[in-house]
């Protein structure tokens, strides 16, 4: 049966599909500050220790996923509070942190029954066990998200091109970076339905960094990534369903390839124009 | 003293343990166009970051414009040395200039029609009004610098304060930067720092030398014996038969 025969019969994938749609609008709304601001590792960081509140929620039978987002955000604070304090020990408090959260969450789960299949989906993602509450949720993440971007774009903006004038203006800069940390934390909550928490970070850095071969401002990049992103998880659903591959794996090898072909195109006309 | 733009009296500060500036005093009249020169590790950073209020001194008084430093900073035009920037950074000449006008503008949303009429008038009193909507990553060092001047005017200073603003910039380039100083000192007072002695001279009203003691000059009283102990050791500085 063909993805778009498929699509028009099964709820399931209708759910997936807008699912893969809400998450990619996350990426792209977030993605082009973690590319500026080089903060990939630092939202690996994140994604990982999310592992922990998810695990236990899930052990004591709270959705894993309100568990995630607790988690998720909790360590993004330590992540920011480790960055602004400990700077010289940031690559090492951050593995620390990324690894402890997998652990305690790998604990717990284990601790509870039909361990092995719910750990696979929430490492690897389980787009096809999208259900329309986890939309709702993925909703709300999303807006949150625009309406912090729509009211302080100006100061995000500010606090990533030169953060000692930003604060020289007034701008309370630390304030805004963990605020920035805190969306990080709702764009991989979003995500890990849709790739799982260790796919996470090619979502959130890889669109964003296509879209910055071509926009010039953070707003372009943003459509960009979030454009892209919509096509990688869409395509990537599709051409997983007839052969029944895992989903999250084969949305991030399409991204991988999309921004490879971009940085092939992008080193072809920069070549040719210097060339003139 | 509350006409004064700047006020130091005995100001000591560093980092960590051990001083970098000690007992600085330093009165800097309104209108005033001073220069702030010496060595590389001499202190201008600090006295920079004291005046700026992102460094506390250990010991001494700071007043800028009459208040605290963190209480005058919105009237203080701040530009920084422009090779700490990345030049990948997606960001237009006029959107690097707007933000110039936080602090002065609403704090959500986007920015207003009076900001707009500001940012074009910063962008035109440098001469890169032409330029505007040009990612900041095409321009050459000149007109970054410019435009890091036009992004301290959105803020609508009473002082100017440039770090470096000739390292990177073609000599040509420099005496219009120094022209396009002169003028904007007619409205407001300028600190320019700079390790080279020699070209300064010809434009400030005075100079003041910092390594880790500050010593003032007026410009006709520089001669190479004064730089000479300044920097320890001889420098090849041009005399200038500058005016009186």
């Amino acid at each position: 049966m063909s993805f778009l025969g498929a699509l028009s019969e099964h709820g399931f994938l209708q759910l997936a599909l807008l699912g893969g749609v809400l998450a990619s609008i996350g990426c792209g709304l977030i993605g082009p500050y973690v590319v500026v601001r080089r903060i990939g590792y630092l939202a690996g960081g994140i994604a990982h220790a999310s592992m922990g509140g998810m695990g236990v929620a899930y052990y004591y039978g709270h959705e894993p996923l309100i568990g995630a987002l607790v988690s998720a955000v909790l360590a993004a604070m330590a992540v920011g509070w480790v960055s602004l304090r400990w700077s010289e020990q940031e690559d090492m408090l951050i593995g620390a942190l990324w690894a402890v959260g997998m652990a305690v969450g790998i604990l717990f789960m284990s601790q509870a029954s039909g361990y092995n299949v719910d750990l696979m989906s929430y490492l690897f993602g389980n787009i096809l066990m999208v259900t329309g509450a986890d939309l709702y949720l993925m909703l709300g993440l999303d807006a949150l998200m625009l309406g912090l971007i729509a009211l302080f774009y100006k100061q995000f903006q500010a606090v990533c091109f030169d953060e000692e004038f930003a604060r020289l203006r007034g701008v309370p800069v630390t304030a805004f970076y963990l605020l920035l940390l805190g969306m990080v934390a709702l764009a991989i909550v979003l995500l890990i339905q849709v790739v799982g928490l260790i796919l996470v970070i090619a979502l959130i850095t890889l669109p964003a960094a296509m879209a910055g071969h071509w926009m010039r401002s953070l707003l372009g990049m943003m459509l960009l990534s979030a454009l892209v992103a919509v096509v990688a998880t869409s395509g990537g659903l599709a051409a997983a369903f007839a052969p029944d591959l895992p989903a999250g794996a084969t949305i991030v090898l399409i991204t991988a390839a999309l921004y490879l072909l971009s940085l092939a195109a992008r080193q072809f006309t920069t070549g040719r124009r210097a060339a003139r | 003293m509350t006409d004064s733009l700047i006020h130091l009296h005995g100001v000591t500060a560093g980092y960590e343990s051990v001083p970098v500036i000690e007992d600085v005093s330093l009165e800097m009249p309104s209108g005033e166009f001073l220069g702030l020169v010496g060595p590389n590790g001499g202190g201008k950073s600090t006295l920079l970051r004291v005046v700026l209020g992102l460094l506390e001194p250990w010991a001494g008084e700071v007043s800028v414009l009459g208040r605290t430093p963190t209480r005058a900073r919105r009237d203080i035009g701040y530009v920084p040395q422009y090779a700490m920037f990345s030049r990948r950074f997606p960001i237009s000449v006029r959107d690097v200039v707007r933000t110039g006008r936080l602090g002065r503008t609403r704090p959500v949303f986007g920015y207003r029609r009076r900001d707009k009429a500001v940012v074009d008038w910063a962008l035109s009193t440098v001469g890169v009004e032409g330029l505007a909507e040009r990612p900041i990553g095409t321009l050459s060092g000149g007109q970054f610098q410019r435009a890091l001047i036009a992004r301290a005017l959105a803020c609508e200073p009473k002082l100017l304060i440039l770090d470096e603003p000739t390292a990177n910039v073609d000599p040509g380039a420099e005496s219009h930067l120094f022209d396009l100083l002169a003028e904007l000192n007619r409205e407001m007072g300028i600190v320019v720092v700079s390790h080279d002695v020699g070209f300064i001279s010809g434009y400030v009203h005075r100079v003041a030398c910092l390594n880790r003691t500050l010593v003032c000059h007026t410009t006709a009283a520089l001669t190479p014996e004064v730089i000479e102990s300044l920097y320890g050791h001889p420098v090849s500085a041009v005399q200038h038969a500058s005016e009186v």
